[in-house]
């Protein structure tokens, strides 16, 4: 009885002490995320000032020879991060969209299944190999153009179309048959079916995709080095280099000069900012309605 | 989804010619642009092929096991970068795996149901964070904790182990592998997660009425259920791990050698590519680092096609057994 009562306490402390060391885990991978957050806010929230977005890139300068240096800001960057993610946004979402209206409205075929799968391959591409393969295709092509902004959306878009045509199919997924059905019934064609009611009753799981999609672009600083490539000034054209926010923070976070790291801790503050906030309110938002697989 | 075949098929007419409703038409738009995607893939490593030939064509497949980069004497081998990501990865794994299996059976199977989504939540939200300000926080806030802290303390029980020779810089190959794990957590937990909440409940109600403790229920009834799926989320995790730059290139120091030692810098083939590539002085250098690139593209299809089949299978069976 005695050994039986010894085993039984053994087996429920076994259960205890996992129980408290899978908690554990969780805690600790909370630990990077929270240093993160403290550490870019507390470096980060000291620059950010209204001239930090209205600024350019400021010369180099060490406190010690100057005294005090000037600041500077990120607005040739931001303006760059707008164009390219914008231009990026407006090839990759009606690509995206349409590809994930063909997979959930018409892909239950051997086609279908195919382009899912490798859609699904493609998200887990690498995004410097879109800067290569972008990198390539003008050396092959247009060896005049090198890098440029228009370098970079292609290579941006090529990693945001998988992910945009992904997500919109789970969205569409979600939408109900006996709505197609009732449209469908009121003698609409398929097409309308799709685009009016299919779309619109979809409609928050497909923004949803496309904010994560337009995050995760936002934040790609590997394609950007050898396609975009960066610039001191603002958007000067699509066949020159361009500026983006990731890229400062790869570019000036290891610089020697105070104002340059600086320059990359705001940087940094405003993506994370822009990212997370992204994130939570499409979370919050689809959490009402359905859980979309994650995707990104 | 809909197999209501309405609409496509009138748009044949009886001579067999497509005749352009609204419909057909929408349906090829749709098909086309869906095909063009799944075209892109080959466009890509056709792309990719073609420029990196000059390299392939000098150096044939020698060029994946020679050891030396030596930009001066056009001599370029890749053993170095896919050691330096193979070894990158597998520290990943070997500490993202533990913690990420953790994570998932915490929230799927231990934690109380008010916990469950703001928790999970805030474990994705570690995905949201750009690499590159991963890499600036693992330079400005882990490297100190590694080169003063975690390197000297294994040396001091470990150091005579060749994989912990030389002096701790902090930027490294342990470095490296550390900062991966954190990044592929959140991958690797998600989709264990979903792997384990995929497991009918009826599994777990019938090891709990043989009395088993809420372990033994995990670890009969749950995970060993799960284990392709958690297998898939595994290989999912290690190509996010192989084709991961930004952090890496930021903390592994950067130099074109082969190391025994983790405390020792190193390169990663996407490291090498993001400091070398716009730096290339010859034009055989740059299709050097274009093969590098194919071979890397190659490496994570394998890795995902691999994984997505083995997760895709988990669902299917978990749809149809539930």
């Amino acid at each position: 009885m005695n050994v039986r009562l010894d085993r039984d306490a053994w087996r429920r402390g076994k259960s205890v002490a996992i129980s408290i060391a899978a908690l554990a885990c969780v805690v600790i991978a909370l630990i990077p995320l929270g240093s993160i957050l403290l550490e870019v806010v507390s470096r980060g929230i000291g620059v950010i000032s209204p001239s930090f977005f209205t600024q350019n890139l400021p010369n180099p300068c060490s406190p010690q020879l100057s005294g005090s240096c000037p600041t500077g800001g990120i607005s040739n960057a931001l303006e760059g991060t707008f164009v390219l993610v914008g231009f990026t946004s407006l090839i990759s979402l009606p690509v995206g969209v349409l590809t994930g209206i063909f997979l959930s409205e018409y892909g239950e075929n051997r086609l279908g299944r195919s382009i899912r799968y490798f859609a699904d391959v493609m998200v887990g591409i690498p995004s410097i190999v879109a800067g290569v393969l972008v990198y390539s295709l003008f050396l092959l092509v247009a060896p005049t153009i090198g890098f440029s902004a228009i370098a970079g959306i292609i290579a941006l878009a090529v990693i945001m179309i998988p992910i945009v045509a992904r997500t919109s199919e789970e969205a569409l997924r979600l939408v109900p048959n006996s709505v197609r059905e009732a449209a469908l019934a009121l003698g609409l064609p398929r097409y309308r079916v799709t685009l009016r009611i299919v779309l619109s009753t979809g409609r928050s799981g497909l923004l949803t995709g496309a904010l994560l999609a337009v995050a995760r672009v936002s934040g790609e600083t590997a394609p950007l080095i050898m396609t975009a490539f960066g610039s001191p000034v603002g958007f000067q054209g699509f066949n020159e280099p361009i500026e983006a926010m990731p890229h400062i923070i790869y570019v000036y976070g290891v610089s020697v000069f105070p104002n340059w790291q600086n320059l990359a801790w705001g940087t940094s503050l405003v993506l994370l900012v822009l990212m997370l906030g992204i994130s939570v309110a499409s979370r919050l938002a689809l959490r009402q309605k359905f859980g979309i697989r994650g995707v990104v | 989804m809909v197999d209501v075949s309405n609409g496509v098929a009138p748009a044949r007419t009886r001579k067999g010619r497509w005749r352009f409703t609204g419909d057909s038409l929408f349906h090829i738009t749709s098909e086309v642009v869906a095909v063009g995607v799944l075209a892109l893939l080959g466009v890509i490593s056709l792309v990719l092929l073609l420029a990196a030939w000059n390299s392939i064509a000098t150096f044939g497949p020698g060029f994946l096991m020679g050891s030396l980069w030596d930009p001066v004497h056009s001599e370029f081998g890749a053993l170095p970068f896919i050691y330096g990501t193979l070894v990158t990865s597998a520290l990943a794994l070997l500490f993202g795996v533990p913690l990420s299996l953790g994570i998932a059976v915490f929230l799927s199977e231990l934690a109380p149901n008010w916990l469950r989504i703001p928790l999970t939540y805030i474990v994705e939200l570690l995905a949201a964070v750009p690499s590159v300000v991963f890499g600036l926080w693992a330079i400005f806030v882990l490297r100190p904790v590694m080169k003063d802290a975690v390197e000297p303390a294994i040396q001091s029980v470990l150091g005579w182990l060749p994989i912990f020779q030389g002096t701790p810089l902090g930027l490294d190959m342990l470095t490296a592998g550390v900062v991966l794990a954190v990044m592929i957590v959140p991958t690797i937990s998600a989709i264990s997660r979903e792997a384990l909440l995929a497991v009918p409940q009826s599994q777990r109600e019938a090891a709990l009425s043989l009395g088993a403790t809420r372990w033994e229920t995990t670890r009969i009834g749950v995970l060993s259920y799960a284990r392709s799926g958690i297998f898939g989320a595994v290989i999912l995790g290690l190509g996010r791990a192989a084709g991961e730059t930004m952090a890496v290139t930021m903390t592994i120091g950067n130099r074109n050698i082969i190391s025994l030692s983790l405390l020792q810098p190193g390169q990663t083939i996407s490291s090498l590519i993001a400091t070398n590539f716009t730096e290339a002085e010859t034009a055989l250098e740059q299709s050097a680092l274009i093969e590098l690139g194919l071979v890397l593209l190659l490496m994570t299809l394998l890795i995902n096609a691999f994984g997505r089949l083995v997760v895709g299978r988990m669902w299917r069976t978990g749809e149809a057994s539930s």
